[in-house]
């Protein structure tokens, strides 16, 4: 890694051997720099093409057809674009909600406490990670099968919140580790019920972890594709609606939502971020430094 | 601690545990069930012993088999190429940049996985600015496309796991203790020598993570090779998709996921004995 800079000086000779010199030397940056530029380049495509004029029919064709604003202004014309993402919203926020509930439970039990079972329940939450999507949507449509039960917005919602566990679960895990408990027993120690200190001492120091949870939890089910595509039945999510679009041909204003979606979870990420930060100056506060009241974190 | 203390843990993993036990632990066994099965989705399919179906359902996809294990290990072999430097960098090179790279780098996660690979099949489209400079550099023949060719479902499934190699890989390098590689330079060992025996070894829980958070997902992915790929660039998934939900042909599906599931297996457990550590079950951080 470090090899170039021996050469680097030997190499000050001429400007070709200089310049030669200089790209030994920063190979790594440039390397890296390429691959972010890979990581986003769909990205600005996916922007681009939010101005595409598409075909004749307003259905993308894979080349530049021409800008044009007209996607963004009618961005939510066509209604089975719509409804598609009411439904992913929906189910999203409901699988949330439930899957980070239950997930940063599961965490609190495999941080705080010592346990017969332990082993297993951790095996528990790795499998489902270890296990191909396909391999998922087809077991749970197998039992669903089995008991002849009618597809649809439930088994969406039973396998949504079964995928994002096992992510909360490490997420929230990750932070509880770094818990510093002082401060809880601090807040016994003078007088809390162990309710109030978890109410006012652990849940807001939890916090910017279970938001990240969920965040993530949100982020996965709304890009769900195949462990949807096996249970969803008749219900169209997103990307459900994307995958049959993309054989009779894809309305423009799909790009235009993906963007929108894009653009919001980058804000949220970033509150969090900011709101992270925060929570972690306000928890390491310690007597010497300035005083801030627990009330406020 | 009293009897009541003792349940608590147990009263907090209730709810997620029987969630996971009921919808994954228990649709795996319905799977193998439905595998065993004889019939048809018309006539109704029989309980039954059915081993056959096994054997039936590997036969004709032998070739979807061997394909999307040499499409997932290229895969997962180039995204390691592109990840180890990148997340290298990111860990301890980057300074201030740091928070702004790693956004860089799951950015992708923000937007939907079809969009990203329909994205890529724009790049990649015969008349794409991409493909001329392919064309121009001889890589591609002038009249040779991209887009349904193996490399295009491979360039897709590099894509889209990249970030799951790349992060367990950086949090392995954030965690590394730089006096040991100090101490390396100290001891007048080089760059790539330090490199070889102190980065890379320390980083192999990482690097062993990485590998089987890209490699089993692209095994059973079906998405890139559907809309990046071409007649002859099927993998299993596919197959496994099409029996499952158009030709509804149940038993030969599940046996056929199973078949899959199996390899996969077998394909980890060497690579564990081989790379050999536990840092995929997150024991290594409760100990602390």
């Amino acid at each position: 890694m470090e090899a170039g800079t021996i050469t680097a000086r030997r190499a000050t000779r001429s400007p070709l051997a200089a310049a030669w010199g200089w790209l030994r030397r920063n190979a790594l940056l440039i390397f890296a720099g390429l691959a972010v530029l890979y990581m986003l380049v769909p990205i600005l495509v996916i922007v681009l093409f939010s101005f595409d004029a598409g075909n004749a029919q307003g259905e993308l064709d894979f080349t530049f057809s021409g800008f044009t604003l007209e996607n963004w202004s009618d961005a939510f014309a066509v209604e089975a674009v719509n409804d598609s993402m009411i439904t992913s919203l929906e189910l999203a926020t409901l699988s949330t909600i439930a899957s980070t509930a239950i997930g940063t439970l599961m965490a609190m039990a495999l941080v705080r406490y010592q346990f017969f079972g332990r082993r297993a329940t951790n095996l528990l939450i790795v499998l489902p990670l270890a296990t191909p999507e396909i391999v998922i949507g087809a077991a749970l449509l197998s039992l669903f099968i089995t008991y002849n039960l009618d597809l649809g917005f439930q088994t969406l919602f039973i396998a949504h919140v079964m995928f994002s566990i096992s992510f909360v679960v490490i997420v929230v895990r990750s932070r509880l580790i770094g818990f510093d408990r002082s401060i809880e027993e601090a807040a016994a120690d003078l007088g809390a019920t162990p309710l109030t200190t978890f109410r006012l001492v652990t849940l807001p120091l939890l916090a910017p972890g279970i938001v990240a949870a969920a965040l993530l939890a949100f982020a996965l089910s709304i890009d769900d594709f195949v462990i949807s595509n096996f249970n969803s039945g008749t219900t169209v999510t997103f990307p459900l609606y994307i995958f049959g679009a993309q054989l009779r041909g894809i309305p423009v204003q799909v790009n235009v939502l993906a963007t929108m979606l894009f653009a919001v979870t980058v804000i949220a990420i970033m509150l969090v971020l900011w709101q992270q930060r925060r929570a972690e100056r306000l928890a390491s506060v310690r007597p010497e430094q300035e005083v801030a009241p627990l009330q406020q974190v | 601690m009293t009897f009541r203390r003792r349940l608590i843990p147990y009263w907090l993993l209730l709810p997620g545990a029987i969630w996971l036990a009921l919808f994954f632990v228990v649709p795996m066994y319905f799977m193998g069930e439905l595998a065993l099965r004889t019939g048809t989705f018309t006539e109704g399919f029989q309980s039954g012993f059915e081993v056959s179906n096994f054997s039936d359902s590997l036969s004709g996809n032998t070739d979807q088999l061997v394909r999307s294990f040499t499409y997932a290990g290229t895969a997962t072999l180039i995204a390691l190429l592109i990840a180890y430097p990148l997340a290298y960098v990111i860990a301890l090179r980057a300074g201030r940049w740091k928070l702004l790279l790693l956004f860089a780098v799951i950015a992708p996660f923000f937007t939907t996985y079809l969009i990203r690979t329909i994205a890529w099949k724009t790049i990649l489209a015969d008349q794409s600015p991409v493909v001329d400079v392919l064309q121009f550099m001889q890589l591609v023949p002038e009249d040779g496309r991209v887009l349904a060719t193996g490399g295009a479902v491979i360039a897709g499934l590099t894509y889209n796991f990249l970030p799951f190699m790349i992060l367990p890989i950086y949090a392995s390098l954030e965690r590394i203790d730089t006096s040991l590689i100090e101490a390396g330079k100290d001891l007048y060992a080089s760059a790539t020598q330090t490199f070889l025996r102190v980065t890379l070894p320390i980083t192999m829980p990482g690097i062993v993570a990485g590998v089987l958070l890209t490699f089993i997902p692209a095994v059973g992915d079906y998405v890139n090779a559907e809309i990046l790929g071409g007649t002859g660039t099927s993998m299993i998934g596919n197959v496994i998709q099409s029996l499952y939900l158009e030709q509804r042909n149940y038993p030969e599906a599940a046996a056929l996921s199973f078949l899959m599931m199996a390899a996969i297996l077998a394909v980890v457990l060497v690579y564990l004995r081989v790379a050999g550590t536990g840092a995929f079950m997150g024991e290594e951080e409760e100990r602390r």
